[in-house]
């Protein structure tokens, strides 16, 4: 695109270079809504349900939830953009709207290529061991398996799996909740994408593993792609984002630099 | 290209237009048919890895780990010897519990395909909502694990069959297009059963009775003679087009020398099972992947 608009007008090259700015995800006043199962309730006898059938209603122990309110914003390349916001503001849904996982009822999101969603409850084969679950997940991110032989003792030594002894041939039942989340870290991280949608996944682990997880973000950002971090806490969002979207129910309530954002977020949430 | 704007090009553009001006792409598109084809081919390595990885997982924690690949089916025949061979005594057909283990594992194959793979999209959510990858590796998976049990199920069989005296023939040969048919047109039912148990939960809980009247109708535990002697005429050449009974026969044909049959040409049968394998094959192919973005969502 950049190429194109050089080529056919020189008058271009001399303008500032705001065509730089490629938009990488769009959404336009995106709406989400999902239906959950309330699960067994007071209602849940067969009789109950016989009845739902002969009178044609839904289910009671359906119910559809609102997540996202249309929401509209630009991510352009290059960006890491911090999302922030109570909890149940719809800011997992929106990342899931994102990646193209969830329907968007009203309003459009458009991406370019294809984002991965990086979550915390990403899930992989717990009986296997770390290693098989590296080349599985390298396999299913659409790697060759010459490609995914190279890189799996790389992505084993930045999760630092490794570093208590030889976990990596255990099963993943045997790893503690921190390990796990590192290494599905570490296996979305080993691949290049458009756009990297990040739930959590650096609130998990120790002081080095942040640190390193850190590092891996502004060498994804800066390979061109566009990173979203969803996160509580409000430090890891301050050090790899500069700038923030603020969800509060499922509304956009404010877009910007990261610290002014985060700075009325903060004065919001002591005043509740 | 409108070059004329003095700053930003992009401003006053709706989202839209911004979207279509960059080439941006709806999320979650369903691509069309032919990159989707591509696009699962390109995933062969995953399907065949997840298929292992699953086989070798559910038998994780026995002690006697995959020795239980060749023990399941071997209780299996022993289990239905006992009962259909020994206690209802099924002595009209020759070399009964040859016959009677084909038939099972043959059957077997389908049964297990189409059971696991009404939950390969349910029970893999959180898969389907991590990464994308074309969902019909699922249940492809879930058939490639079947084909290597019955890989398994083979080494026993071909046992069975000789220690009960079955001479080895060129014919045994058409084993292997028999097993090639019917895992085209498994892999087609198990895509088609998949987004129906996607859409449907409850089909969890119907699907082991419609497999075992299937069963039954498939002549696995008794002489298929029976069908011609206590049905109606159209009726039993109904159930000649059943494809699992379509694919018993072929497998007992190629190994058995005395086997009783329903169909009495091979042609019609070799017919039969070609046009199921690519009928199901393609169907349920198409059908699968017209719900490709449906897979996952709440």
């Amino acid at each position: 695109m950049v190429d194109q608009l050089e080529n056919s007008n020189d008058v271009t090259v001399t303008l500032p270079r705001v065509q730089d700015r490629i938009p990488t995800v769009v959404a336009d006043d995106a709406h989400v809504i999902y239906r959950v199962h309330k699960g067994a309730g007071a209602t849940a006898s067969p009789v109950a349900a016989l009845k739902r059938i002969v009178s044609r209603t839904s289910a009671p122990q359906i119910r559809e939830v609102h997540a996202v309110k249309g929401v509209s914003f630009t991510a352009y390349r290059g960006e890491a953009i911090g999302l922030i916001g109570s909890n149940g503001s719809g800011k997992s849904t929106l990342l899931r709207a994102i990646a193209g996982l969830l329907p968007v009822n009203r309003g459009a999101v458009y991406t370019q290529g294809q984002p991965s969603l990086l979550g915390v409850n990403a899930a992989l084969l717990n009986d296997l061991s770390g290693e098989r679950n590296v080349a599985l997940g390298c396999l299913a991110m659409g790697m060759s398996p010459t490609e995914v032989e190279r890189l799996t003792p790389e992505i084993i030594e930045f999760s630092g799996i490794n570093q208590r002894g030889d976990f990596a041939s255990l099963p993943m039942r045997t790893y503690s909740s921190g390990m796990s989340a590192r290494l599905r870290f570490s296996i979305a991280a080993a691949k290049k994408h458009d756009v990297l949608l990040i739930d959590e996944a650096l609130a998990t682990g120790d002081k080095g593993f942040r640190k390193r997880s850190e590092q891996r973000v502004r060498e994804l950002r800066e390979n061109a792609g566009t990173v979203f971090l969803v996160s509580h806490q409000l430090s890891s969002v301050r050090d790899t984002c500069e700038r923030t979207i603020w969800l509060e129910s499922g509304t956009l309530r404010m877009d910007g630099p990261t610290a002014e954002v985060i700075r009325a977020y903060e004065t919001y949430v002591n005043s509740k | 290209m409108a070059n004329t704007a003095l700053a930003d090009p992009d401003s006053g553009l709706t989202q839209a237009q911004l979207a279509a001006r960059h080439g941006l792409r709806v999320a979650g598109e369903r691509p069309p048919l032919a990159e989707y084809t591509r696009r699962l081919w390109s995933y062969r390595h995953f399907i065949a890895a997840y298929a292992n990885a699953k086989l070798v997982a559910s038998f994780s924690n026995a002690k006697l780990g995959q020795l239980w690949q060749v023990l399941t089916p071997l209780t299996n025949a022993a289990v239905y010897y006992l009962i259909f061979g020994i206690v209802l005594e099924q002595n009209r057909v020759p070399n009964f519990i040859a016959y009677l283990t084909t038939g099972l594992f043959i059957f077997n194959f389908t049964q297990t395909a189409v059971q696991n793979g009404t939950q390969s999209i349910t029970n893999n959510l959180g898969l389907i909502r991590a990464l994308h990858f074309p969902r019909a590796c699922l249940p492809l998976a879930v058939v490639t694990t079947q084909l290597q049990q019955l890989m398994g199920a083979m080494v026993v069989l071909v046992g069975i069959v000789l220690v009960t005296g079955e001479p080895i023939t060129w014919e045994w040969l058409l084993l292997v297009p028999t097993v090639l048919f019917q895992a085209l047109f498994n892999a087609g039912l198990t895509m088609a059963v998949a987004r129906m148990g996607a859409k449907v939960n409850d089909l969890k809980q119907i699907m082991p009775f419609v497999l075992r009247a299937w069963m039954y109708g498939s002549g696995v535990l008794y002489s298929v003679t029976l069908f011609e002697q206590s049905l109606p005429g159209w009726a039993a050449r109904l159930v000649e087009l059943n494809p699992a009974l379509v694919y018993i026969e072929l497998a007992r044909v190629s190994l058995l020398e005395s086997a009783p049959l329903l169909n009495s040409s091979p042609t019609q049968l070799w017919l039969v099972a070609a046009a199921w394998a690519v009928g199901m094959g393609i169907g349920g192919f198409l059908y699968f992947w017209r719900g490709e973005q449906e897979y996952g969502r709440g």
